[in-house]
């Protein structure tokens, strides 16, 4: 049996091509080993960090902005405590109803959410000291009007954000008289209040003040007074963490050196400590 | 783990696994009913009948039920003409349109396994149908319609539990599904594994029914298959 030149010429490109492909498992073997290096390295010089959770939907104090990052009051106050411990951060996004369950299994060490201490919260996390105030505060359409009252929220249909302490005040003493809505985010109750699903909505005043002076809400308006103003706002860490020492002291440090207002006038026109 | 929040809230997962329940049986009735005309459209050799069923098909398939909840749910309710229409009064409840994209969602599937079953009936059955000279109405109603049935039954009840755990997307559109009642009760005790687990549970439990239903089915419309001792 004779072999055509022609047919040579394929063995040889047979052969060719699985030397190529054999340097090629030897490059991406050494570039492996080079990566798991460099990944080794930078763990063992990176020292201490701190990974701190927000929620990024609760404009203004965590959203994502226009080109993708985290920002927002809790973020910069975030970042201003690490400064001030002298810590490497990373701040990541996590659904608001995951926070607490994945701070309990480390998936990071501290939320900075605008969570409001709760005694339900105490049984599970510990906070720090407040890092702002906050209340509650019915709203909505400025041609629809009703009185805050149970009387008059009788038959209506209000949304709020599921576990915040809006919704859990909404189902513990409203769901007799009116129809309690629960959304996933806070934009959730935005989108249908826009819709016209919801006659009103209850949350924390601040982001809502802040929604209203928006574009977007400029139907809408305050309905009835400010409440359960004690309200007080902390960063959660695990039970137990010394962190929340050090946490706390960088927080006395930023309110008196004035970081803390410098980051205040720039979401507020008043102090909201 | 302490298992006496599940004693606690379970009259509450109970009230959202009804309606989790009411959900797939509808949107499964919708979708059976859709799925008839739409599969028989789709199997016929014209093209201005067959090109509909195409597109319908290829969107509801190849787009994820998530964004198609949404799409209904958000995304109508940005219309004006949409708030006019006599149709609001169904778009504003986060029920109907839960019942409205699942059913929508599982007619195109439900057409694509029942068109499968037409064409998987023997060639002979048909041709003894028509040498019978049974007219085209009478042939799909009470030969072909009914086989097809008996074939698809498999694929149909796997479609079933499908719908079933596609549900519980029904929760982000504020719908208090079992899913979404399981979510409430750990925004308030922080006891995830306890209350997915028992949402787990029973959501196993009611796929179990379908099945034991399916089954039954089964032994109506393949009745002829059954191995008699």
């Amino acid at each position: 049996m004779t072999i055509s030149s022609r047919e040579r010429g394929e063995i040889f490109a047979i052969t060719r091509g699985e030397e190529k492909y054999l340097s090629k498992i030897n490059r991406w073997v050494k570039a492996g080993v080079l990566v798991a290096g460099v990944i080794a390295g930078s763990v063992a010089m990176a020292g201490e960090k701190i990974r701190i959770a927000t929620e990024g939907a609760w404009a203004p104090f965590n959203f994502v902005d226009e080109k993708g990052r985290l920002a927002g009051f809790d973020v910069d106050i975030a970042n201003a405590l690490c400064a001030k411990m002298k810590v490497e951060c990373e701040v990541v996004a996590q659904d608001w109803d995951g926070l607490i369950p994945s701070l309990k299994v480390r998936k990071f060490d501290a939320i900075v959410a605008s969570m409001s201490i709760t005694e339900e919260r105490l049984k599970q996390v510990d906070f720090t000291e407040r890092y702002y105030s906050g209340g509650l505060r019915f709203m909505g359409p400025k041609n629809k009007t009703f009185d805050t009252t149970r009387e008059g929220l009788k038959g209506k249909v209000v949304g709020a954000q599921r576990g915040t302490i809006g919704g859990q005040y909404l189902e513990d003493n409203f769901s007799d008289v009116v129809t309690v809505k629960l959304y996933d985010t806070q934009e959730g109750v935005y989108l249908d209040l826009l819709a016209g699903r919801l006659d009103g909505a209850l949350s924390d005043e601040l982001p809502t003040w802040n929604w209203l002076s928006s574009d977007k809400g400029k139907s809408f308006e305050f309905k009835g007074e400010a409440f359960a103003k004690d309200d007080q706002i902390g960063i959660a860490v695990r039970k137990k963490d010394p962190l929340k020492q050090r946490l706390n002291q960088a927080l006395q440090e930023i309110l008196k050196d004035g970081t803390y207002e410098r980051i205040n006038q720039k979401y507020f026109p008043f102090s909201i400590y | 783990m302490d298992w006496s929040v599940v004693a606690e809230y379970y009259p509450r997962l109970i009230d959202g696994a009804w309606v989790t329940l009411q959900l797939v049986v509808l949107s499964g009735f919708i979708g059976i009913i859709l799925a008839i005309p739409m599969a028989l459209a789709r199997i016929s050799n014209k093209r201005c009948i067959n090109q509909f069923p195409r597109l319908y098909i290829f969107f509801f398939r190849g787009t994820p039920l998530l964004i198609q909840i949404f799409l209904i749910y958000y995304g109508l309710s940005q219309f004006e003409w949409v708030k006019n229409s006599a149709l609001w009064p169904f778009l504003r409840e986060p029920y109907w349109c839960a019942v409205i994209t699942l059913g929508l969602h599982t007619t195109a599937y439900i057409a694509e396994i029942l068109r499968g079953a037409l064409q998987a009936i023997p060639a002979g059955e048909v041709e003894a149908c028509r040498v019978m000279g049974m007219r085209k109405f009478t042939m799909y109603r009470c030969i072909l319609l009914p086989r097809a049935f008996g074939i698809m039954l498999p694929a149909y009840s796997n479609e079933i539990i499908l719908m079933l755990k596609g549900s519980a997307l029904a929760s982000t559109i504020t719908l208090l599904d079992l899913t979404g009642m399981a979510r409430t009760i750990i925004a308030r005790t922080y006891t995830p594994e306890e209350i997915y687990i028992a949402a787990g549970a029973i959501y196993l439990l009611i796929s179990w029914m379908f099945m034991a239903f399916f089954k039954l089915l089964d032994r109506y419309f393949n009745k002829h298959r059954l191995v008699t001792v």
